[in-house]
């Protein structure tokens, strides 16, 4: 049946987070690179060479590990899940680790059994689970089934009340989307920029609010217009969202969808200018693109690399942005000036520095005062988790 | 399609000695011609892997281990089975008028949103037993509110049925998303919305013994009740007699109209209880991981049970072997998951050509 | 950036702007897919695995324009594949007992199935996309000109819709299409192949659902991924019995759907952003309560092949 309705795909399995990945975002500092190239030939050779040395009913157990991964979409997505992937073969790397992986896994009780699976039949005693909507009910009826093996969440939702064998990953990319703001804040003539945005939750609002207080921090004027799609993934309705937030009159377009590369085609073909999401999209717009946010769990995935190959124990509680270098802007494209790259590199050191983005006195875009002058709240805050507003200088409503 | 029909609900009681006969040669041919073209699949998807330079012992090797060669892998293929069977039985049984419904995934959608909101007030105040019943009932009436509204729109206004449902199935989504991202969201679950926790009281929990639900013994049960439905009772001769031939069915004074509206709605009620299970077993709340999709892959099942309610539980267990294996074809074989969906779309063709053959074998019973 | 590209502030009027816009580049998948199940119906029988054609005609496209670097030569293999997904159709129904319906949603589940198992490497690279003609360079309105920019596909999308009504009333052709699918014995008794003429017609409908598809990955949105439809063929589907099988409606219709579905992005655009799951659903709403108010009890769908299971 076709992807929408009778694959969960488009609205039911989605993860509530953006999907990352893309041609060569992530290679360079784990040795490991992916080009569009090298994953052509790789999806190629998957499709028609078997992997032989993996038959049998009964898998070779790797003398210590085998990690299962599961993922909620497609590994190569253009996306978040294509970005796992791509970090998690650094896991491959590691002698004596087995990686085995199921993609297309939707959040319902097919992910309980894929992860009861990979440990019944495959002897998996790692699992990362990938995608938000995983973790609860499903992984933790897992974790407390399954007491010896590791359980590890992409989102910060992990608390002490969770089992102990259970856990999260995750990184702030707001801080990213702010840089995004500066970036194009400062590109804008009017201030007139647009957010083509998917559902709004939290995460998502708090990618607009630090993309808006971005560009407020250059131009105080600056409004930013958001479309809420309505669903992770619709590609004519995203290529529909940005024509018209371009027709209102945005100077610059950014997104919070699965795959941003039709939103960013679509603006580039327009001459309107662009920030990427998740993923370098530099090369999808050669004369608009500005920056992007994008996460870089690699870090975080040789992190894990190195502490199970000296025999440690992964914490239950991994999460940081800037400071602990699990984001990154994309390299500058060519409608960033030196004024522009100036400012952005100014803030990223200050992110790096502890820069809070969320300071009092701040109003949402009712009127509202939302966080009292005197008061911060900074990257760890679970408060932020909570973001169900929008900050003044959105046009747009939240529900 | 009315041949199919009135051929895979069996005969009235009573039949003589010739008709006993005849009545076991044909029970042969639905057995022996679908396996039949279970073989020719898997001939073709052996050859289709080998030319991808794949190995087919291998690929039906795991197939049986991952759906039927454990014990986990039996629950595991079990439990995702019982949704199929509900969704199947929205198509077969208004298939016995002849009617096409392809979009209980609505009614499987807003069955479970309606037993999540009506659970909602009641949790921890009612005790779980009358919640529960209260969440059957509602998630029941509104999935049979939901398709009867297509029965009803079929009969009174000669609204196409199968383009009917699927509309609404769009609009059923966007009133699941509409309820859970604006007036019943949860402040708790803010990243994904969805409604309130039913609270674990009410969760209707598994079968003793196995890591199975509910919904299957049951989803069993209801095959086997409206078997008998549609092949014992006035209303089920009725449904077949229109399902065959409109006309004659008005000529002899039926009341058709409300034949399609009750199966309709019984198709809807099914559908709708499938949402029932999904929330009170597995989800315990509302919100989008109820379209699963379970809806349209209720359609394959019904259509390759030739919507014989009898048949529905086999197949629906072969679906859910094949999904259930799908992780491990993947992992021990790097195929990506499109695989199991290219061998379901196969199986499902060659099944339905497989049509052709019924009555052609005078070893069945002869030339008919 | 170009000045010129600046985009005038046109407050509500940028609504009607943004349908008409959006109906045009919205359309063109919905009018071949219609278009083609138009002709298929006409001669007696469904096809219902559109959907499935209409992505593997989305995923060939992409490819074959990537592997050949001419996007024309990608719509004419997605045609190809389209047309063969058609003669399996027809040379499956031709069998005897084999219900039609059925099939089409079995195919719809393979050719959906093949596509995502092929189409795998060909997420992440850019293909050659399909040229625009702008219409709209006498305008000094950017939006005005933006919704001018049409592809070529939409114009011959639009003349095979008049094209297939006049063939249908005055052609042999098109006669025979039409006896065939009212009623079997008659075509019969003037000596025509009904399976033949059915083969035809679906093959013929499977071509053009292909080259709909194709038009999803190599103009707009404009690339392949396996979210890349969300629907379009099975409601094109829908809208054949909306248009009463008449070609010049399913072009109106296309038209139509294109543009509700536009509706919800726009009004967000212009800060009228409550109820966006309402508009977004408009397209569906407004079809079935076309389809219930135009729809009858007592007589007969105007224009309804007699042959056609779903009417019967």
């Amino acid at each position: 049946m076709h992807d929408d309705t009778s694959r969960p795909g488009a609205a039911g399995r989605r993860t509530f987070l953006p999907k990352l990945g893309g041609s060569g975002s992530l290679g360079g500092a784990g040795g490991f690179s992916l080009d569009r190239r090298t994953l052509l030939k790789g999806a190629a050779a998957g499709a028609l060479v078997a992997g032989a040395g993996l038959s049998g009913i009964r898998p070779a157990r790797a003398s210590g590990l085998t990690i299962g991964i599961v993922y909620v979409g497609p590994r190569d997505d253009y996306g978040w899940n294509q970005a796992h992937a791509v970090a998690a073969a650094a896991l491959k790397q590691v002698p004596g680790v087995t990686v085995i992986e199921e993609e297309n896994v939707p959040e319902t009780i097919a992910v309980s059994k894929s992860m009861e699976s990979m440990i019944e039949l495959d002897g998996a005693n790692l699992i990362f689970a990938t995608s938000f909507g995983y973790y609860d009910p499903y992984m933790l009826e897992m974790a407390k089934k399954f007491p010896d093996v590791q359980f590890r969440h992409a989102a910060g939702l992990w608390t002490d009340a969770a089992p102990k064998n259970a856990g999260s990953y995750f990184c702030y990319l707001d801080q990213a989307h702010y840089v995004d703001g500066i970036a194009a804040g400062l590109a804008s003539k009017a201030g007139k920029l647009g957010f083509v945005a998917a559902k709004p939750i939290p995460t998502v609002l708090l990618n607009i609010n630090s993309f808006t207080l971005g560009a407020k921090s250059v131009n105080p004027d600056a409004k930013v217009q958001v479309v809420f799609t309505g669903e992770w993934s619709m590609p004519v309705r995203e290529a529909e969202a940005t024509n018209a937030l371009i027709d209102a009159g945005a100077e610059v377009i950014t997104c919070h969808v699965d795959s941003p590369k039709v939103v960013i085609e679509t603006a580039e073909r327009r001459g309107v200018m662009t920030c990427g999401h998740n993923a370098s999209q530099a090369d999808l717009a050669p004369k608009g693109f500005l920056t992007g946010a994008e996460y870089k769990w690699l870090t975080i995935y040789k992190e894990f690399a190195d502490i199970l190959t000296t025999g440690g124990t992964l914490p239950n509680f991994v999460r940081g942005g800037y400071d602990k270098d699990y984001v990154q802007n994309t390299a500058y494209g060519a409608a960033s000036t030196d004024l522009i790259r100036a400012a952005c590199e100014q803030a990223k050191a200050e992110l790096r520095a502890g820069k809070v983005i969320y300071q009092g006195p701040m109003k949402d875009n009712t009127g509202k005062e939302v966080i009292p002058a005197g008061t911060e709240h900074d990257a760890y805050d679970v408060w932020l988790e909570q973001t169900s507003f929008l900050v003044d200088g959105v046009v747009g409503s939240t529900s | 399609m009315s041949d199919a029909v009135r051929d895979g609900t069996g005969l009235p009681a009573g039949a003589g000695m010739a008709e006993w006969r005849d009545r076991i040669g044909r029970s042969a041919e639905y057995l022996a011609i679908p396996l039949f073209a279970l073989i020719v699949s898997a001939a073709l998807f052996s050859l289709f892997l080998l030319a991808l330079g794949q190995s087919p012992g291998q690929f039906f090797q795991l197939l049986w281990v991952g759906g039927y060669g454990t014990s986990f892998s039996w629950q595991n293929t079990l439990v995702r089975s019982a949704p199929l069977i509900f969704t199947a039985l929205c198509v077969a049984i208004p298939a016995q008028l002849g009617l096409v419904i392809i979009g209980g995934e609505g009614a499987l959608v807003l069955g479970g949103l309606a037993a999540a909101v009506i659970a909602l007030p009641l949790a921890g105040t009612a005790p779980p037993a009358i919640v529960l019943f209260l969440m059957l009932v509602a998630a029941v009436g509104v999935g049979a509110v939901w398709i009867g509204l297509v029965g009803l729109l079929r009969y009174g206004r000669g609204v196409n049925e199968t383009i009917a449902s699927l509309l609404m199935f769009y609009i059923a989504i966007s009133i699941l998303n509409f309820v859970v991202e604006g007036p019943l969201r949860d402040p708790a679950s803010p990243n994904k919305p969805s409604t309130a926790s039913i609270g674990e009281a009410n969760m209707i929990g598994n079968v003793p013994g196995i890591d199975v639900h509910w919904g299957l013994p049951i989803g069993i049960l209801l095959c086997v009740l409206l078997y008998l439905l549609m092949s014992r009772t006035t209303f089920g001769f009725a449904a077949r007699v229109t399902g065959g031939n409109v006309r004659a069915a008005q000529g002899q004074g039926l009341p058709v109209g409300k034949l399609v509206v009750a199966a309709t709605a019984i198709a809807g009620g099914c559908a709708g209880l499938a949402g029932f299970f999904e929330v009170a077993a597995i989800h315990g709340k509302a919100n989008a991981s109820l379209i699963a999709g379970y809806g349209f892959s209720g359609i394959l099942v019904s259509f390759l049970a030739r919507h014989n309610p009898l048949a529905i539980p086999p197949v629906a267990i072969l679906f859910g072997g094949i999904a259930a294996a799908g992780g491990l074809v993947q992992r021990r074989m790097g195929l990506p998951d499109a695989t199991m969906v290219v061998l379901q779309g196969l199986i499902f063709v060659v099944l339905l050509a497989s049509e052709t053959l019924y009555g052609r074998f005078r070893i069945f019973g002869g030339k008919r | 950036m170009d000045p010129s590209q600046v985009a005038t502030d046109l407050g509500w009027w940028s609504v009607p702007l943004a349908m008409f816009a959006g109906a045009i580049r919205v359309s063109t998948p919905f009018l071949f897919v219609s278009l083609g199940e138009c002709l298929t119906e006409k001669s007696g029988r469904i096809n219902l695995g559109l959907e499935g054609t209409l992505v593997f005609g989305a995923m060939t496209g992409y490819a074959v324009s990537y592997m050949t670097g001419s996007a024309w030569t990608g719509v004419l293999a997605a045609g190809i594949a389209g047309s063969l997904f058609g003669m399996l159709h027809a040379a499956l129904c031709s069998l005897p007992k084999v219900n039609d319906i059925a099939v089409g949603i079995a195919l719809m589940l393979f050719g959906v199935g093949l596509a995502f198992f092929f189409g795998k490497p060909f997420i992440q690279p850019t293909a050659p996309r399909l040229p625009s003609i702008s219409l709209g360079e006498w305008s000094d309105i950017s939006q005005v000109r933006v919704a001018l920019e049409i592809n070529p596909l939409f114009f011959i999308g639009a003349a095979l819709a008049v094209a297939m009504w006049w063939a249908f009333r005055n052609t042999r052709a098109g006669l025979i299409v039409r006896t065939t699918g009212d009623s079997a014995a008659a075509a019969r008794a003037l000596g025509v192949s009904v399976l033949g003429v059915r083969f035809v017609a679906t093959t013929i409908g499977g071509f053009m659902a292909g080259v709909g598809g194709s038009f999803l990955s190599l103009y707009y949105p404009g690339s392949w991924n396996e979210g890349l439809s969300s629907g379009q063929g099975l409601m094109a589907v829908a809208l054949v019995i909306f248009a009463r099988w008449n070609p010049l409606l399913c072009f109106v219709a296309a038209l139509l759907f294109g543009a509700a579905g536009a509706l919800g992005p726009a009004l967000q655009s212009i800060g009228v952003s409550q109820g966006y799951h309402f508009f977004n659903a408009a397209p569906y709403v407004l079809t079935l309560l076309i389809m219930i108010v135009s729809s009858s009890k007592v007589r007969a769908l105007r224009g309804a092949p007699g042959e056609l299971s779903i009417v019967k």
